[in-house]
């Protein structure tokens, strides 16, 4: 068993779910929850895709599925911000709107081959050893971007001005109006953001991590992970980045687990009865069941937890709810 | 104010699913007055979750439920292709499909639905669509049903059917054992998808086929517990690749060991002839389904139907091995292989294919698992009930070999 395969795999995988989470993160802290994550990521994989295909450049692809993650996330904020609609049941649905609109335009796309992002290694930082050869070696450059993306966003979030807005629409949004912050400007923005990134994470499938079109089983439920990994983090991009790299490090152990018939010196049960690898699929949502029941009670005592306002619709002068 | 607002909701979510519909919905054209158009697209009806197609008056109306999207390129697809095939090539049917269906008590929703439209035959091509299929077939005995890949049958309407497509893994493992041999690394790796008979069987196909171009090559397994997901598929190819494998063999669907393949190493795709399309794709082991659907709806529109259990082998048609057949050319990586390899693989195509091999002589001794012990001595052969079997108490190969063993040159162990 290779751990340097491992986890650089884990590493490529989870960035899908750590983009997807942190657009989440960012629509969710302006108080917009939007579970059309995955109908979202389904558009950008099948804009990313058809469009790196029909130009024969990836770039073009990807920004295809930027603009078209956004653009459907917009529909949501249409629905939830200025019509004041439930976000649960809006969220639900762009799920069926994205997966029917990516299903119809992307009819005829299975088995075509389209350009795929380069990959490349960090100078210098590639030769540590170990840790260079996981981190900073021969990855797509999504994962790179991937590694910007967690602390930019997190300083941004709780160290800039705007991100001291973003926080207080979505704590308090009242307040924050009287405070001149325009609310519903903000949240527009940040429902679109966060669709650009599912966009952007779809993408990351289909012209990186999993080259291909494969209807609606590109996606295949990685959305409403990413939906869970936000609670896992407590809206933390941070914690994002943690859970989606070891979820993408376990689905990549699980099936290694199956190689050596050895395990530290003992007969490895994983090599003799490959059912109980059913047992460890499990483990990444078992992870999220616990991390679910434990921030619930954390969130209590230390008063981290879900944005105050989120999932409310806000409407200017309104009190008292 | 409130009521504008549930009136809104309301209308988007009509405007989602009517989009969302759209993958199948084309508007039905209007049968000549004269002579009724069999190949017009079907009127679709919601049904739950589902867009339940209708039958067209005049034709003989056939079915199918796939559990993947039509479009999956994979399994689906393969019978989606065999659907177009059977709408051009049998005059008077008409055919219409359900997609994404989910196994076990929709499966039985949709199909019961399907005959209660009026369609006159119906095919449900997954394994966990059985006993639906089974249940559905006793209630309406004057429609024929026939399940894909499973084992029961009713004698009377519901039959099953299911092709020897070991027979093309065995080829393939040629393939694969003559690509690591020449490039000097004997080693070669099977994604395999859930530890059940049919998986084992087509591994051990493989496997003898592999010996027979390559006797130093030796097997890694990974099970992936899936039958389609890509990001999976590619992780547990990369799995392989990594542990050393040259070539990669799939069990599933998608075209994952082509695309997870090093610079220099191979995989050899599974179900569908066009997912071969990659550099690095040795070949595709597919399945051809018109023809036997076409011979399966002949029986029953002229009323010969008895719900049998058929299993067609290579030499009745229904599966293929993409670059070997009749008007195919041979992939890159399979050119410069040694042309005696070649000529050893197209030899034995050529016994399976005019009958004079079939699955049970692919399956004849000795043949040793890779325990040591004796599977089959020389000259004997597995028989039908084993090849879908795991011995033991109260099954259908009691007593007999069954699939439960790895041929000896797997370098895993059982599951």
């Amino acid at each position: 068993m290779n751990w340097i395969e491992i986890f650089r795999s884990g590493i490529s995988t989870g960035t899908v779910l750590l983009i997807a989470a942190i657009g989440e993160i960012l629509t969710e802290r302006s108080g917009i929850q939007n579970l059309g994550v995955e109908g979202m990521m389904l558009v950008g994989a099948m804009a990313g895709f058809k469009i790196a295909y029909q130009t024969g450049n990836v770039w073009l692809g990807l920004l295809a599925a930027i603009a078209a993650g956004g653009l459907l996330s917009l529909a949501h904020a249409v629905v939830t911000i200025h019509f004041q609609a439930d976000q649960t049941v809006s969220g639900l649905s762009l799920t069926f709107l994205g997966t029917g609109l990516a299903l119809v335009l992307g009819e005829g796309l299975t088995g075509q081959v389209a350009p795929i992002i380069p990959r490349a290694s960090v100078p210098l930082l590639s030769q540590i050893p170990y840790l260079g050869q996981v981190v900073f070696s021969d990855h797509n450059l999504l994962v790179y971007f991937g590694y910007l993306l967690v602390p930019i966003t997190w300083y941004y979030i709780n160290k800039t001005r705007p991100g001291l807005h973003l926080r207080a629409v979505g704590e308090n949004p009242a307040a924050a109006d009287t405070l001149g912050v325009n609310i519903y400007r903000t949240r527009y923005l940040y429902t679109f953001v966060g669709g650009c990134f599912a966009g952007l994470a779809g993408a990351a499938i289909s012209v990186a991590i999993a080259p291909g079109w494969y209807s609606n089983l590109t996606v295949n439920g990685q959305g409403w992970i990413a939906v869970a990994l936000v609670i896992f983090a407590h809206w933390n991009p941070w914690r994002a980045a943690l859970g989606g790299y070891l979820f993408g490090v376990l689905r990549r152990f699980t099936l290694d687990l199956q190689g050596p018939r050895m395990l530290f010196g003992l007969a490895n049960p994983f090599f003799f009865n490959t059912n109980l690898v059913f047992f460890l699929q499990m483990t990444p949502y078992l992870l999220t069941i616990i991390a679910l029941v434990w921030g619930s009670s954390a969130a209590r005592k230390k008063r981290i937890g879900s944005p105050a306002a989120l999932g409310t619709a806000y409407q200017r002068g309104e009190r008292g709810r | 104010m409130r009521s504008k607002l549930l009136l809104f909701v309301s209308l988007f979510l009509v405007f989602a699913m009517a989009l969302s519909a759209c993958q199948t919905a084309t508007p039905p054209e209007e049968p000549p007055v004269s002579d009724v158009d069999c190949g017009a697209a079907s009127a679709l009806e919601a049904e739950g979750a589902y867009q339940v197609p209708a039958p067209i008056e005049g034709c003989f109306n056939v079915a199918f439920v796939y559990v993947g999207p039509h479009d999956d390129g994979g399994w689906s697809q393969s019978h989606d292709e065999g659907r177009l095939w059977v709408q051009e090539n049998v005059p008077g049917v008409h055919t219409a499909y359900v997609e994404n269906v989910a196994e076990g008590v929709d499966s039985e929703q949709v199909t019961r639905s399907l005959a209660r439209k009026g369609f006159d035959m119906i095919f449900t091509t997954s394994f966990g669509f059985m006993d639906a299929t089974e249940t559905v077939a006793s209630e309406f005995p004057e429609k024929d049903f026939v399940h894909v890949s499973g084992y029961k049958f009713n004698g009377t309407n519901f039959g099953n059917l299911m092709g020897a497509m070991e027979n093309i893994k065995y080829l393939a493992g040629m393939l694969a054992g003559s690509r690591a041999k020449t490039d000097g690394n004997p080693k070669i790796g099977y994604m395999a998808t859930f530890p059940i008979p049919e998986e084992l069987r087509l591994g051990n196909a493989f496997a003898l086929g592999v010996a027979k171009t390559c006797p130093e090559c030796t097997i890694d397994v990974r099970f992936i517990h899936t039958w389609h997901d890509p990001t999976i598929e590619q992780e547990a190819a990369k799995s392989l690749f990594d542990a050393g494998a040259q070539v990669v063999m799939t069990g599933a669907d998608t075209p994952a060991p082509a695309i997870a393949a090093p610079e220099g190493k191979w995989g050899i795709t599974y179900d569908y002839r066009h997912n071969c399309t990659h550099d690095a794709c040795l070949s595709s082991m597919y399945w051809d389904w018109g023809p036997m659907y076409k011979i399966e709806i002949e029986k029953s529109m002229n009323g010969t139907f008895a719900g049998e259990a058929v299993y067609f082998d290579t030499y009745e048609g229904g599966m293929g091995l993409l670059g070997f057949m009749q008007g195919e050319e041979y992939m890159p990586g399979v050119a410069d292989l040694p042309a005696e390899d070649l000529q050893m693989i197209q030899d034995e195509l050529a016994l399976f294919m005019s009958g004079a091999k079939d699955r049970f002589a692919l399956f004849t001794g000795p043949i040793t698992d890779n325990q040591g012990n004796l599977v089959l001595a020389e000259g004997e052969s597995l028989r039908q009930v084993d090849l879908d079997c795991f011995e033991g108490p109260d099954t259908p190969c009691e007593g007999g070999v069954g699939m439960y063993w790895w041929n000896e040159n797997f370098t895993a162990e059982l599951p």
